[in-house]
């Protein structure tokens, strides 16, 4: 293994092990009552994020869906005012009025989630399209799950951007889960997502969604090719979210999962999958590992110290 | 002797085209977005010659996706650009709710105030001529049910003109509806682009009797009514509201508090329409103040229908108006219609409104 490979695993790994255990911490915490709003984690998804994160420079813009917290961490938001918006105080990145399904870092271009499923999709297609018309070489990525491609909106946001060549990505995470519907009962089996994005002029091309590195080395190309001009993509990740559809929990008990299907992904864990087939310095692995909990406990500190909003700030910003 | 800018005529379709024109010339971010905005009918004339003159990367049609472009919009007023878009329909814009409402609305809001959304959507709304129950309706008061949305209702030139100024520079979304009947109208407008201040009526006459509260086309019935009852010793207060949301309501109040008499003209359905709006906080508020009870005109609660042998009475027009107001004075009715005579047929402004949309 080459240093340069060695780094690149490194920064992917760090990146999922930090994902991944703020949201086990908030999944630790939630039971305390403090955090009063839904969460929907991440958790066995955070390898197309982290792929972003290596690519992303803070020019380019992103938004994402109700389960955005690896996102907007991948992006570059800040740690500490996500946890306190998720704790609805004022010092959160989105002043209290908008808690876990509304994070925003404007200062590293993470512009926004939304909690309607396909909802940012063309709200990321105008900020690509306006990286367009003031000619600035940056992207516009558009985090969305298989739920939302079948919303009439992303047809029609995807139309627009291969229309316009518009220098957007599509990062589609495809989980097989809306809410608690498999792809089956929603999509007749032989059709593909990466299918339809082609038919609508977007290219397109499927990854495995677990696996970090091919995740990584998707995205760097394309996000390189639309760089260079080439317009909008569509990656799918093929992945799986291993806690519930909302809230912190395991919810294999409910039965919509076919027999086995949990323990296969578990399995395939992202970070455990890197972990088996890189080389890595327990040492280093212990020092990041320590580095991440300093930094979350400190988050989580910050977040409970933070003031609620005053009652009086209720009615500021809803004109601008 | 060249016009002066006082003495200069354009109607209210070219008062929009010009106001467009002259805030894309002064600010570079000033986008022009809409099915149709490029054709050779240029929306009623609103669009004509834009994009010759500022290309197509700031002026184009668009595909036939309302919620996606209202998104796409949001999206690059988030990013600093301010697009105005056109619907040749209000109907049409009902595809784009959720990007309207989950997404132009609260992005300032719900992100603690550090995006703002300068967006400014142009719905043309009608009435008559065949429009029928998918091309008429006047959904205003369901826009300015919304927080965070401004709703801009326009009933001369020179207000399309410098309404429209005012929503384009405002850095919060704004609809703004254009009445069909009104476009062909034309007054003085003045050269220079000075935008209006949203939020404030505007006094289109002035008496102690009775107060009428109108917006948009109903203003200009308002005004055919007034006219007429001047001449029956009946002084009303015309009060065109002109913006939605935010409402001027100290306007209201004064004239609901000076004249004690309240008729209030709505353009759209009678339930849950601005004119209950109107009604309900004069009562609670300053019922003392009222010599009678307030009254409304609206549309019935009915969708539009198509046929002419449907229309007839079902709009509000400047006969019923005055009738209304001389039995709230207690007066006799007795040559109303002699003196405000309804169009024929009952389904266009004038007969100069020659159709087909």
């Amino acid at each position: 293994m080459t240093t340069a490979e060695s780094s690149t695993d490194q920064r992917l790994l760090a990146s999922m092990l930090r994902i991944r255990m703020v949201e086990q911490t908030i999944a630790d915490r939630y039971s305390e009552q403090e955090m009063r709003c839904p969460v929907h984690l991440s958790i066995g998804q955070e390898a197309p994020a982290a792929a972003m994160s290596l690519v992303a420079e803070p020019a380019d813009y992103a938004v994402s869906t109700h389960r955005g917290h690896a996102h907007y961490l991948a992006k570059g938001g800040d740690l500490s005012r996500m946890i306190a918006e998720i704790y609805g105080k004022v010092g959160g990145c989105s002043r209290g009025r908008g808690g876990s399904m509304h994070l925003a870092d404007p200062s590293v271009g993470f512009m926004g989630t939304s909690a309607i499923v396909g909802n940012s999709i063309p709200v990321g297609v105008g900020l690509g399209m306006a990286l367009q018309i003031k000619a600035q070489p940056n992207v516009s990525f558009v985090f969305l799950g298989d739920g939302a491609t079948e919303e009439g909106v992303f047809y029609e946001s995807a139309n627009f951007a291969a229309l316009r060549k518009l220098p957007v990505i599509f990062m589609c995470e495809n989980n097989q889960y809306s809410v608690y519907s498999n792809l089956e009962e929603r999509q007749p089996a032989s059709r593909r997502i990466v299918e339809v994005a082609r038919a609508l002029g977007v290219p397109a091309l499927e990854v495995d969604g677990n696996d970090a590195r091919a995740s990584h080395v998707t995205v760097a190309n394309v996000v390189a090719q639309t760089r260079a001009g080439a317009g909008p993509a569509l990656i799918e990740f093929e992945t799986h979210r291993l806690r519930e559809h909302c809230g912190p929990n395991w919810d294999d008990e409910l039965g919509y999962r076919k027999p086995g299907e949990l323990a296969s992904w578990l399995k395939r864990d992202p970070i455990k999958a890197l972990l088996d087939s890189g080389t890595f310095d327990p040492e280093w692995i212990e020092s990041t590992t320590a580095d991440i909990r300093t930094e979350i406990d400190a988050a989580f500190r910050f977040a409970k110290n933070s003031p609620y909003p005053d009652p009086a700030e209720l009615a500021e910003d809803v004109y601008a | 002797m060249p016009e002066s800018n006082d003495d200069r005529v354009l109607t209210f379709a070219a008062a929009i085209n010009e106001a467009t024109e002259q805030a894309m010339a002064a600010d570079p971010t000033v986008l022009c977005i809409g099915l149709g905005a490029t054709d050779p009918g240029g929306v009623f004339g609103t669009t004509k010659g834009l994009v010759e003159k500022f290309g197509s990367s700031r002026v184009f049609d668009g595909p036939t996706s309302e919620n996606a472009m209202t998104g796409i919009a949001v999206g690059a007023a988030l990013a600093g650009l301010k697009p105005v878009m056109t619907h040749q329909r209000l109907d049409f814009f009902l595809l784009a709710m959720d990007q309207l409402i989950n997404s132009a609305a609260k992005w300032h809001y719900m992100f603690g105030g550090q995006f703002q959304v300068p967006l400014t959507i142009r719905l043309v709304i009608g009435r008559g001529w065949g429009q029928g129950p998918t091309h008429s309706q006047n959904l205003q008061a369901w826009f300015a049910h919304i927080p965070g949305l401004k709703v801009v209702v326009p009933s001369s030139p020179v207000d399309a003109k410098q309404l429209l100024l005012a929503s384009i520079h405002d850095p919060n979304p704004v609809l703004f509806l254009e009445h069909r009947w009104l476009h062909n109208i034309a007054d003085h407008v003045p050269v220079e682009a000075t935008p209006a201040q949203l939020g404030k009526a505007r006094l289109a006459r002035i008496g102690d009797d009775l107060t009428i509260v109108a917006s948009g086309y109903l203003t200009l019935e308002a005004i055919r009514a007034v006219d007429y009852l001047s001449t029956r010793g009946v002084a009303c207060d015309v009060l065109d509201l002109r913006t939605l949301h935010p409402l001027d309501w100290p306007a209201v109040h004064a004239s609901a508090s000076k004249t004690g008499r309240l008729l209030v003209l709505d353009s759209g359905a009678l339930t849950g329409s601005i004119s209950g709006e109107i009604v309900a906080r004069v009562a609670s508020e300053q019922f003392s103040e009222l010599r009678s009870p307030p009254r409304r005109l609206a549309q019935p609660d009915i969708p539009e229908p198509t046929s002419l042998g449907l229309i007839q009475g079902f709009h509000v027009r400047s006969q019923q108006i005055a009738s209304e107001a001389l039995d709230i004075m207690g007066l006799s009715l007795a040559d109303v219609a002699e003196h405000l005579v309804a169009p024929e047929p009952a389904d266009a402004p004038g007969d100069w409104f020659r159709g087909p949309f």
